[in-house]
């Protein structure tokens, strides 16, 4: 498979108090480790196991993932703005990768 | 060593079929509530209404089912979310995700794409920050399973 390339949808701007809504997604199969291949073995499984969104250092949300989210595993939640900064989205692979993307945000 | 009779033969094979066919249901719906109990820690979920799981009635395909859980909270330093575990009863491991939230949230809110195998019940428990927990279901027809074979 092609290298996992995260995408993510964040407002550039919000005002001071703010809620806003961030959409992320990572292109990944998510091999779940229940298919078998064509000879009957079961194909090992690799997912996305964790994504965290860390706001100018501080971790804002988080998710432990399980085989059962689908492929291409989509996350949307929402963070208060208070400040200006820069957002570090990080996905950790079963096998040890980790995909990173960042973000500014300007806060007025 | 004794032989094998016809008879010893079909005793066994029902009892293989028995012991094959009837503990998996029951163990899967065990462990769907072995997973809330290990999140509770024996705590009680009430089905509150404080918390709501948004998902179709009917999943046309059950490889990517949309879901969306809200939980009602004013998301404060004093009084928030803290996690939110979604557990499907029905899929061969009844884990799906479990959410991180902080009061910087916001908003004790997230959404995402979910496999489910078959037909069944999804559960939704919200911990919130003075210890209380939370349940919902949402029940969804699945056209076609989504853990391939």
């Amino acid at each position: 498979m092609a290298k996992s390339k995260p995408r993510v949808k964040v407002p550039k701007k919000a005002d001071k108090g703010e809620v806003i809504k961030i959409k992320t997604l990572i292109s990944h199969k998510m091999e779940s480790g229940q298919r078998k291949d064509k000879k009957g073995e079961l194909i090992p499984r690799q997912i996305i196991n964790h994504f965290s969104a860390k706001f100018n250092g501080e971790t804002v949300f988080e998710v432990d993932i399980q085989p059962a989210i689908s492929a291409n595993p989509y996350m949307e939640f929402n963070m208060r703005a208070e400040e200006s900064g820069e957002f570090e989205f990080i996905w950790v692979d079963d096998d040890g990768s980790i995909y990173t993307k960042k973000q500014p945000l300007e806060v007025s | 060593m004794k032989e094998i009779t016809r008879r010893d033969a079909i005793l066994l094979a029902v009892g293989l079929t028995a012991a094959a066919t009837l503990p998996l249901p029951a163990l899967a719906a065990e462990s769907a509530m072995d997973e809330l109990k290990k999140f509770t820690g024996g705590a009680d979920a009430r089905e509150s209404g404080r918390i709501t799981l948004d998902m179709p009635e009917i999943a046309e395909n059950g490889n990517t089912v949309p879901l969306t859980v809200s939980v009602d909270s004013p998301m404060t330093s004093e009084d928030y979310v803290k996690r939110v575990m979604i557990v499907a009863s029905g899929n061969p491991r009844p884990g799906v995700a479990t959410f991180h939230f902080s009061p910087r949230s916001g908003v004790a809110e997230a959404a995402t794409r979910m496999r489910l195998a078959k037909t069944q019940d999804v559960i939704a428990v919200a911990e919130m920050s003075d210890g209380s927990f939370h349940m919902a279901k949402a029940a969804v027809k699945v056209t076609i399973g989504g853990c391939g074979g």
